[in-house]
């Protein structure tokens, strides 16, 4: 509770700062960019905040988030080459396997033979996208749900490996953040511009830029998500069980909690977020730069994370204080920007001084509630 | 030698002492009994500098003393060993001996002079009679010897006043007596020994002194002489405890259980007779090999409404066992029978799903999230009835936390407090109270009692009794002869992870059990 009470403050005194020093920024306009920032932020900050929860961590969020955004760029514009689908068509194959092997079993089929059954769609599926694909323009729609699938097959990765092989988290995602951004930048050597088809306008103004009461669609998505894992995380089994595996791993083993199971799922959400992120950064900027797109994103999603109240070590934190703890980072974004003195330059100094001073504060805060 | 007076101290919600006076003189052995919760370890605490007492003075050697760290205490010569083991588990048991006290050669350099301090470790190690190298990692050990390593490391530290806070809770009898050996050894030299324990038994052989503590307050003081099983209980739970073991249909009710004479507590026999005899087999074990276990495989069988002890040295292989049954081991050969059907538990998940429980021994790493409150850990394993499409019901929990905290009488200020700061034997019924609400068919109970009251020890005897009764096959693993002499209608030894022999309750002593224990044949006891 003062940890939230905690970011608030933080949250208000950097509001204050900005609007306080720098008129410009008090324009209803900028708030509307303020807000759109929020929302492309929040979204991974959410992702990856449940996973500290559940005591994993993911470094490859940024570099998922470009390749991500940079094959929508493709699949929007239609110059895919057979060898480009490759990856993408792997992943989408292997849902296919995955998703079958999960819903057989359900019709009485036994495991083994489902498994065996559904390699064969899936394999139909990988080779579908590997004939179709290229030269084709993919309708918006199609594009964001084969990317989704795409993502939550990279968190069934990390999650497999981490799990199964008992692979350290930070090492595997870290070989994720050079891996996918290097995948980013073979996919196209230059940057992709959204293209300006009424489809994805209409995409466009219905996930990033439409408005509702005044607030940009995008803000109410990442609402809408952060609604939605509020309920998983607090008021839902899988919560309970994310909290107790992220305290103490294996009391939870002990109490006949599937552990690898929901950690597995937390890796899934993660990526699956951070994959949302990378559409939505795409037609929120109309363009994507393989070499840059989400970078850097990662160290501010898991920063935002933990100033809303996740400890890395896991088992703690909550859904409203990662939200606050991403707005913190597009304030601080516009004060440098506003600011003449600081310039592009200092911007990283001042953003990660200013985050040393509200965490130390934050603790100081922390610390002098628990004595009274 | 150590003097305090009128200690105070409070916790949010909880007043754990409430004005405490205690003297120990150099030489002398000062027990400290006291139900859970009654203030013990932070006593001890504020002892040894970790806590800040709220009120009150201490005198050492007759001036007065306030620590304000742990180290300060050390220096002066005042050594704590917790409750809960407190070792790194990534070091070596030599380097765990010697942490933040190692033997250094070339100033800030901080070449560690590894030689003479395996040679120290070896020592000390024997000293306390542990067959250890000084370079096995600490982790790999189970948790008895890791508490003779605790003792140990105490013993390097050269302390002139040395608390125990329950050291013989994860002890076996041999290693016990081992125990009692070195602190006799350290009474004639001059140290003054606090000692805390659960178990009366130990208290009346090694006590000089006993101090009673009830709520915070002192409420009775024994002099050596005046040290009985009886006058203690009375002394802790301000009542006469009448009925201790409870078991309502004892096989064979002419054998009346040895512990009987020793704590003049009598044991209950045959009540209600329902002879477990009549009663089906439920857990069937066959020729059962496990990773990491044992080459030879195990067989054994328990029918419902007995309860079966399982007893053994430290290292016996017994939480192991009772590991691979609960599928937290996999299984290498045999099978497990439940009610007649063979079963495969790969997972603690299956196993609970076919009704087959285990209270794990260690509770801070297995059976406890720490950090997490009361309510949340009692709620845990019963989510499954306590949602509904995936959603908790939180109102169905907190009141089933809140029936199963009256039934077991778990002292805490609030459902939400997170159940690291109960007391050692609080934590325990919780570990225990998770369980409660599901009808099992089979308890593994690994230390049921670890740490408990004799209050609560009864309460839990009922329970395992009331189990029992209504035909649940319960294996208690313990290694508090008492009570596996007390509460048993058999006893299976295991010696170096093979099954040593099995005692009917007729056959059933201590010396029996102890003789098998220790590699001994079977034919001695026919
Ligand atoms: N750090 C803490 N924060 C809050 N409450 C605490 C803390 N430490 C102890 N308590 C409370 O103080 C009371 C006394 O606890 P203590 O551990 O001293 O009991 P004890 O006599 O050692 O019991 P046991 O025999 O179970 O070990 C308990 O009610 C416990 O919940
Ligand atoms: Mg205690």
């Amino acid at each position: 509770m003062t940890r939230l009470l905690g970011v608030l403050l933080m949250v208000l005194i950097v509001y204050a700062v900005l609007m306080g020093s720098f008129p410009p920024a008090r324009s209803l306009h900028n708030h509307q960019t303020l807000a759109e920032r929020l929302g492309y932020y929040g979204i991974p900050t959410l992702g990856v905040g449940v996973l500290i929860v559940a005591g994993g961590i993911d470094l490859s969020i940024g570099s998922l988030l470009g390749l991500v955004a940079v094959y929508f760029g493709l699949l929007l514009s239609g110059p895919l080459s057979a060898r480009q689908t490759v990856p993408l068509a792997l992943c989408l194959g292997l849902d296919g396997v995955l998703l079958g092997s999960a819903l057989l079993p359900a019709i009485g089929i036994s495991r083994r033979i489902a498994v065996l059954l559904s390699l064969l769609p899936g394999a139909a599926l990988t080779w579908a996208c590997h004939l179709y694909l290229p030269g084709q323009r993919v309708p918006p729609w199609v594009a964001m749900l084969m990317l989704l699938a795409f993502a939550s097959q990279i968190g069934l990765f990390h999650g497999l490996l981490i799990t199964r092989l008992h692979l350290q988290p930070f090492l595997v995602t870290l070989c994720g953040l050079f891996m996918y951004r290097g995948l980013a930048r073979w996919l196209s050597p230059g940057a992709l511009a959204l293209p300006s088809d009424p489809h994805t306008a209409a995409l466009r103004a219905l996930l990033v830029s439409d408005r509702l009461l005044g607030f940009p669609h995008i803000l109410l998505w990442m609402a809408l998500v952060a609604l939605l894992l509020a309920v998983l995380l607090h008021g839902s089994v899988y919560g309970r069980y994310w909290y107790a595996i992220g305290n103490n791993e294996q009391a939870a083993r002990y109490a006949g909690i599937a552990t690898d199971r929901h950690k597995i799922a937390a890796y899934v959400i993660c990526s699956t977020l951070a994959g949302l992120g990378g559409l939505l950064f795409f037609l929120m900027y109309r363009n994507a730069t393989p070499s840059s797109a989400g970078s850097l994103l990662e160290l501010y999603a898991i920063t935002g994370a933990v100033l809303g109240g996740c400890n890395l070590r896991g088992g703690e934190g909550t859904i409203p204080g990662i939200v606050l703890g991403a707005a913190v980072l597009p304030l601080l974004q516009q004060i440098c920007t506003y600011n003449a003195d600081i310039g592009s330059d200092l911007e990283y100094t001042v953003i990660g001084g200013a985050l040393l001073l509200a965490t130390i504060a934050n603790e100081v805060v922390t610390r002098w509630s628990k004595h009274r | 030698m150590l003097q305090a007076r009128g200690i105070r101290k409070a916790f949010p919600g909880v007043q754990a002492l409430d004005g405490v006076s205690l003297s120990v003189s150099a030489g002398e052995v000062l027990a400290i009994i006291g139900e859970n919760g009654a203030g013990k370890s932070t006593l001890m605490k504020i002892l040894a500098g970790i806590h800040a007492p709220d009120a009150g003075e201490m005198l050492l050697d007759n001036e007065p003393v306030r620590f304000s760290s742990v180290a300060e205490a050390m220096a002066r010569g005042i050594v704590l060993i917790h409750q809960e083991l407190n070792l790194a588990d990534n070091l070596s048991v030599a380097a765990n001996l010697f942490l933040g006290n190692e033997e250094i050669r070339g100033g800030l350099l901080g070449w560690l002079e590894r030689r003479s301090m395996n040679d120290r470790a070896r020592r000390l190690l024997e000293r306390v009679g542990l067959e250890v190298a000084p370079h096995r990692l600490v982790g790999e050990l189970p948790p008895g010897q890791r508490q003779m390593v605790e003792i140990a490391r105490a013993l390097a530290r050269k302390a002139r006043i040395l608390i125990m806070d329950e050291p013989t809770s994860s002890l076996t009898q041999r290693e016990t007596e081992r125990l009692f050996e070195v602190i006799a050894e350290l009474r004639l030299s001059g140290v003054a020994v606090v000692y805390i324990s659960h178990r009366l038994m130990e208290v009346q052989a090694v006590a000089d002194r006993v101090v009673a503590l009830r709520d915070g307050r002192n409420s009775g003081e024994l002099a050596r002489e005046e040290i009985s099983h009886r006058r203690m209980v009375e002394l802790m739970v301000g009542r006469d405890l009448k009925q201790f073991f409870r078991r309502g249909h004892a096989a064979g009710g002419s054998s009346v259980p040895p512990v009987a004479d020793v704590t003049g507590i009598v044991a209950e026999t045959g009540a209600a007779s329902i002879r477990p005899e009549e009663h089906p087999i439920r857990l069937e074990v066959r020729d059962l090999c496990y990773q990491g276990g044992p080459q030879t495989p195990i067989s054994f069988a328990v029918r419902g409404g007995e309860i079966v002890g399982m007893a053994g040295l430290v290292g016996a292989g017994r939480t192991e066992l009772a590991e691979a049954l609960f599928g937290l081991r996999p299984l290498v050969c045999g099978e497990v029978r439940l009610d007649g059907r063979p079963v495969s538990i790969r997972s603690p998940g299956d196993a609970i799903a076919a009704g087959l429980l285990l209270t794990p021994e260690d509770r801070r790493q297995h059976g406890l999230v720490l950090e997490e409150s009361v309510q949340h850990n009692l709620g845990l394993p019963n989510l499954d009835r306590n949602s509904r499409l995936g959603l908790v019901l939180p109102r169905r929990e907190s009141e089933m936390a809140q029936q199963l905290c009256q039934r077991l009488r778990v002292r805490t200020p609030r459902l939400s407090q997170p159940v690291g700061l109960l007391s050692g034997g609080t934590q325990q019924k919780i570990v225990l109270g998770k369980w409660l609400v599901r009808q099992p068919r089979v308890l593994i109970l690994d230390e049921p009692t670890r740490g408990v009251d004799v209050g609560a020890k009864s309460e839990i005897y009922a329970l395992m009794d009331e189990w029992a009764a209504a035909g649940i096959a319960i294996v208690m693993i313990s290694s508090d002869l008492e009570e596996v002499l007390g509460m048993s209608d058999r006893v299976l030894v295991l010696h170096e992870g093979r099954l040593a022999g099995e005692l009917p309750r007729a056959a059933l002593s201590e010396q029996a059990i102890m003789h098998l224990a220790t590699g001994g044949s079977e034919e001695r006891e026919a």
